[in-house]
Parts: C-alpha cells; structure tokens; sequence
C-alpha cells in the first residue's frame, strides 16, 4: 500500500512538471499549428540561467535567504526566457508563417540544435549541481510514505500557475484575443485584434512556463545541463498529445497521466505482465497508452476541435 | 601536410609504402557531445597529449625517421549508429591506428570496421567482455573488462559489505548492462540474493518509480551499472525515498563529477569500482596529473590515463616494427610490453590488457578513497 501511494505522489511530482511544460507547447500549437521542438531547451535556458543567477548570488551575498535567492534567480530566468521566446517567434517563425508546414517544423528543431549548442558553449559539457534552495530532505514519513519539501512545492505551484493561465486565457482580454486568434487568425485580424502581438505574447507566456519548470526540474533533482531538456521536452509533447493538442486543459490532464502511467508503469508492469515485461519498457507502456487514446480518441484525450490547420 | 597528403596517396595506391612521411594521422573517436561528453572529451585529451609529447620531442623514431602524429578527433556521440559512421570516416581518413570508442556500444559495432579498414583499435574505456571476445585481430583495451570488473564489484558486496540482498539497477546500454549481468553472477555466486532487478536509461533523470519498487524488497545493496550523470540523481533520490542502503557502482559513476552531482546524499555508504590503479597510484599518475591540468586547466576525470597509454601503445608498437603501416606493426602490437602511465601495458592473447587491476573506493571526506 506505501508502495502505491508512493508511486502515485511519484508520478504527480514528475506529471506536474510534464504538465507545466506541455502548457508551452499546447498554447503555440493552438494558435499556430507549430509544434515548438525548441520549447523544451527554452526550459534548460531558464534552469541554467537561474543556476548562474544563484551562483552570483552566493559569490555577492553569501548570507541572502535562500527563498530571496531563488526569487531573484527566477526573476532572472523568466524574462531571459520570455526574451528568448520573443526572439525565436520574431525572428524565426514569423517569417514562416505563410510557408509550408513543414519549414517552421524543422526550424523548430534547428532551433532546438541551436541553442543546445550555444548552451554548450556557454556553460560547457558537464553536469552541473544546481542549488537545491529548497530543501530536498524528506519529511517526515506519513505511514511510511515520503514526500520532500520542494516536491510539494511543485504540486503547489504547478496547480496555482496552471489555474492562473486558466484564468488569463478565458476572463482576460489578451486571452480573447488569443482565443480568437487560434480560432481564425484571418478573421481575428479583421476584426481588430493585433494577432502578430497575440502570437508573440503566446510565445512569452509559454516560455515564461518553462523557465519555472527548468528551476522545479532542477530544483527537485538537483542538475543542470544543457541537454537537460530534450527528454522531459519529448515527454511533454508526448502529454500535450495525450491531453488533446491545442487543448489547455487537456495538457494539463495529459501531463498528470503521463507522469502516473510512467510511475505506475514502471512499479508495476512486471507483475501485470507476470514476469513477462520489466522496468526497461516503461516508456513502452506510456506509448501503449497514447496509442490507444489516439485510436479511440483521435483528438486526445480532451480535444474536441480539429484544427483545420493540421 | 601537402606532401603527406602527397605521400598518403601513393601508399594508398599500393606503391612504397615506406615513402618518407613526416605526418601520420592517428584517429580519436568518442562522445564530444550529449550527456556524457564530459568524459569524451577527457578521453581525446588523454590521446591529445600523448601526440603532443611525443611531436614535442621531435617526433618518434621510426625506420629511422623522424615520424610526427595527428590527431583527428571525432564525436561519436555515444551513439552506436553515429560510432559507425565516424569509424568509417577515419577510415577513409587514412588513419594509421584508433583510439577509441568510449562507450562499449559503440565501440563494438566500430570494430567492425576497423577491422574491414585494416585499422588497429585500443579502447581506453569499453569494458564490455564482447568487445575483444569478437576475435578481431586488431581490437586492444588498455581498461581491465566487465568480468574482472563484475566479479570484483559482486565479491566486494557480499563479503565486504555483507550484503545478503542485492538490488541491481542498469541502464541498458552495452557498458551498464555488461557489468550488472557479471556483478548479477558474482553476487549469486558468493550466495546472496538478487531481490530486484531494474532498468533505465542514460538519459533518465528520475528513478523515483523504480526505486520506490526496490524500497519494498528492503535491500542491503543497491548496485548500478551506468554513467555518474545518472548515479549522481539516483543517489539523491534513494535518500529522498528514504531507502537505507549502500549503494555501489562501477567505474562509469566512480568520477569526481559523481560527488558533485551527488550534493548531500553522498556518504561513506558509497562504494564505486575502478578498473585500473586510482590516479595516485599509478605509476605516472602525480606527473601525469600536474601535466594534464598545465594543458587543460582542469582534472583528469577518468579515462585521459587510459587514453594516453593507447595512443603511446600504437607508437611503441610503430617503432618497434619500423613502419607505421597497421600490417606491419599489430604483431609487435600484441607482443608489445613497456610501463605506461597506468602501469605495465601488455595484451593477452584475446587483446584484453594483461593484469586487468580492479580497485574498490569508498567515498570519504569528500572524495574517493582507494580501499
């Protein structure tokens, strides 16, 4: 039973993360049609930053709390990163907008190459500790079932920015636009909304997204590096797809049962194969699941609309 | 260069191989980017300043000139397909010997091609068994293998730490997988049991799922067969589970950067394996040491010693043999026998490093010991 619960505060922990991540990819994907590749390496952008931000931090003023710390090393991150995804959308995309669906596809990936490289070169090859600013000693056990301080955080603050991007994207006025935009974005310009703004505002929001999960990620395991995002970056895409692409809440949704299945999977997929499959086929089991969603449910999970874009 | 180029395609032509020459090209293959280049990199420095030692005396006596080495470095991105691919580029290159690969994947299906190019192979680094059980004449490793390795790392558990449960983690790649499944039949053999037996990957970053299925079988070691990038995060997360257990790994997580990545979770409960003799003793580890970090400004991490004695293996073997041509100079290669910086370099018959030494470290006061 401690081995169940565990699992299951296992796979939030990590479907949080996937979630706040997916959020990126869904919210492009939705007014532009364009999967975002870079979107995941955006996040490693933002953990890098916010590790050098620390690292001056403590060179410059050793005694600083660590909640201040890790305050200002995200007010450093964040509008890195929204910088970034500025840039990327202005100088990037937006020149593809009107080209075959192809071409800002595989921009996405060049991008993605490109700032893997750069960060390379910038913070070099190896493995960094990142400052875990918030404690990662577990607290103490309920019925033998562990949970540490900064993966609380992580469900806290998941939950709390995903409901304020809820919020923003149905009661704001920025969010009608961006409602009417990925609906029409023809339409939306005739009728006054300045659907350029929209689409770079989209791209700021959801790069600020993954400026926060760069630092949970590498808050809660403790590294950084800049290959650090192409897996949770592939996972992620793999939630927004499960969840209904284009579909806020559904990348959300999709994200938690993408960190469930990938829990439970690999805790329990050799008792329900009764020996027959092991724990190196994990991610087997979250791909058999997406298969079958899409099967039955090709729009995912909560997608209803097909974009006629695709 | 021109008139090496000049001299390269005469040879290549079939006519006076032993035309004058000043420049022989010697290949460098290993992961420069990707999770675990740091350790790639490492690698080609290692080769780098053997080059550069020996160039630096004028070059080495062979066939009674004086012979300069380059060194062509290429990223194989720990990839198997991608070894390939830059197998056959230094190949086609006219490479004179390799060293290299890194990681036991890729290092096998390289072999292959080595040995249709003609082109001898020391790896500085694949303990992978498989590697020289191929039988290909040219395949050397200057690294003690898995079974030495394994062997060692399954007796150490169960007599040293007195384990008599042992969980076994590996990543699934040759290296990973090889030394769990010798550590696996070291452990069974010395009559302990093998509670859990689970796998990752070497890109994982959360174990949490596994570990929490091996907290039930309550064991008193956890072993991992993989690279420090994973057991440094493996190893926070045991603590963050709350797993009380010794944790144990071989020498793909036996590197400085593992206490690094390890933060707080790392105490005198971990134990890794080295092939080979720890830094401080070998033979020319202090001068090697001091060298290194002249030249690059930092700390060997693991395989720069290895590297450096496969390179100086090839040109001993050169000289010896009087010609750079790989015919003329693999028998004095597998007969060859000098002190390294690593210690004696001789091969058995297999190709495998002869005296293979396995050292067992226990992390104290911020650093590996040597027990």
């Amino acid at each position: 039973m401690e081995t169940l619960i565990q699992q299951l505060i296992n796979g939030l922990v990590i479907g949080s993360v996937y979630a706040l991540i997916a959020l990126g990819y869904t919210m492009v994907y939705g007014i532009l049609g364009l999967i975002n590749f870079a979107h995941g390496d955006v996040l490693m952008v933002g953990a890098l930053t916010a590790l050098q931000t620390m690292l001056f931090l403590m060179g410059v003023a050793p005694g600083l709390s660590p909640i201040y710390m890790l305050t200002i090393a995200l007010m450093v991150a964040i509008p890195v990163c929204m910088t970034l995804g500025f840039l990327m959308e202005r100088l990037a995309y937006r020149r593809l907008r009107n080209a075959p669906r192809l071409a800002p596809l595989i921009t996405a990936i060049g991008m993605s190459f490109l700032l893997q490289t750069v960060a390379m070169i910038i913070w070099g090859r190896n493995y960094h500790t990142f400052p875990q600013l918030i404690s990662t000693t577990p607290l103490e056990p309920i019925a033998g079932v562990f949970i540490t301080p900064v993966q609380v955080v992580i469900i806290i603050a998941s939950a709390a920015i995903m409901i304020g991007l809820s919020l923003l994207v149905t009661r704001s006025k920025i969010g009608r636009a961006m409602r009417a935009t990925a609906e029409n974005h023809r339409v939306a310009s005739l009728m006054g909304v300045d659907t350029n703004a929209v689409i770079a505002f989209t791209f700021v929001v959801g790069a600020a997204l993954a400026a926060i999960a760069g630092v949970m990620f590498a808050s809660n395991y403790g590294i950084a590096h800049y290959g650090m995002g192409f897996m949770p970056g592939l996972k992620a895409f793999t939630a927004a797809v499960l969840g209904g692409i284009g579909n806020l809440g559904g990348a959300m949704l999709g994200g938690i049962v993408l960190g469930l299945v990938e829990s439970f999977g690999a805790g329990y997929i050799e008792h329900l194969s009764f020996g027959f499959l092991n724990s190196s086929y994990q991610d087997i089991f979250a791909f058999i699941i997406l298969g079958l969603v899409l099967i039955f449910k090709p729009t995912g999970l909560l997608g209803e609309r097909v974009s006629d874009r695709a | 260069m021109k008139h090496s180029i000049v001299a390269l395609a005469i040879m290549s032509v079939g006519l006076g191989a032993a035309q004058a020459q000043d420049v022989v090209k010697l290949g460098n293959a290993a992961p420069l980017t990707g999770t675990i280049s740091h350790l790639g990199k490492d690698l080609e420095n290692g080769s780098r300043m053997a080059v550069d030692a020996i160039n630096a005396q004028g070059g080495a006596d062979i066939g009674g000139k004086k012979v300069k080495f380059e060194l062509i470095g290429e990223d194989d991105q720990a990839d198997p397909r991608t070894g390939t691919t830059v197998a056959q580029r230094l190949v086609d290159a006219g490479v004179k010997g390799v060293i290299g690969h890194l990681n036991s994947g890729t290092s096998i299906p390289a072999s292959r091609i080595y040995d249709q190019g003609g082109v001898p192979q020391i790896s500085p680094a694949s303990t992978n068994p498989k590697l020289t059980q191929q039988k290909f004449p040219g395949v050397f490793r200057t690294i003690a293998n898995d079974v030495q390795q394994g062997g060692a790392l399954g007796n150490f558990a169960v007599k040293t730490l007195s384990a008599r449960k042992v969980a076994i983690i590996d990543d699934r790649t040759s290296y990973g997988q090889g030394l769990a499944d010798e550590t696996e039949k070291a452990v069974k053999a010395a009559g302990a049991q093998v509670v859990a037996r689970e796998f990752t990957t070497d890109k994982a970053t959360d174990f949490n799922a596994i570990l929490t299925k091996i907290r039930a079988t309550a064991p008193d070691v956890v072993f991992f067969g993989g690279m420090d990038a994973q057991a440094g995060p493996m190893l926070r997360q045991i603590k963050q589970l709350g797993i009380n257990t010794q944790f144990l790994t071989g020498d793909g997580g036996c590197s400085p950067e593992m206490i690094k990545l390890a933060g707080d979770a790392i105490n005198s409960n971990t134990y890794c394996s080295m092939a080979g003799l720890p830094l401080d003793k070998m033979p020319g580890g202090a001068k090697f040491r001091a060298d290194y970090k002249a030249r690059f400004n930092g700390e060997v991490q693991l395989y720069a010693p290895y590297a450096y004695d496969a390179a100086m293996a090839i040109v001993k073997a050169m000289e010896k043999a009087g010609s750079v041509e790989p015919a003329k100079y693999l028998p004095e290669l597998k007969t060859i026998n000098f002190e390294g910086v690593t210690g004696n370099v001789a091969f058995d018959a297999q190709g495998d490093i002869k005296e293979g030494a396995v050292t067992m470290y226990q992390f104290k006061d911020g650093a590996w010991l040597a027990l």
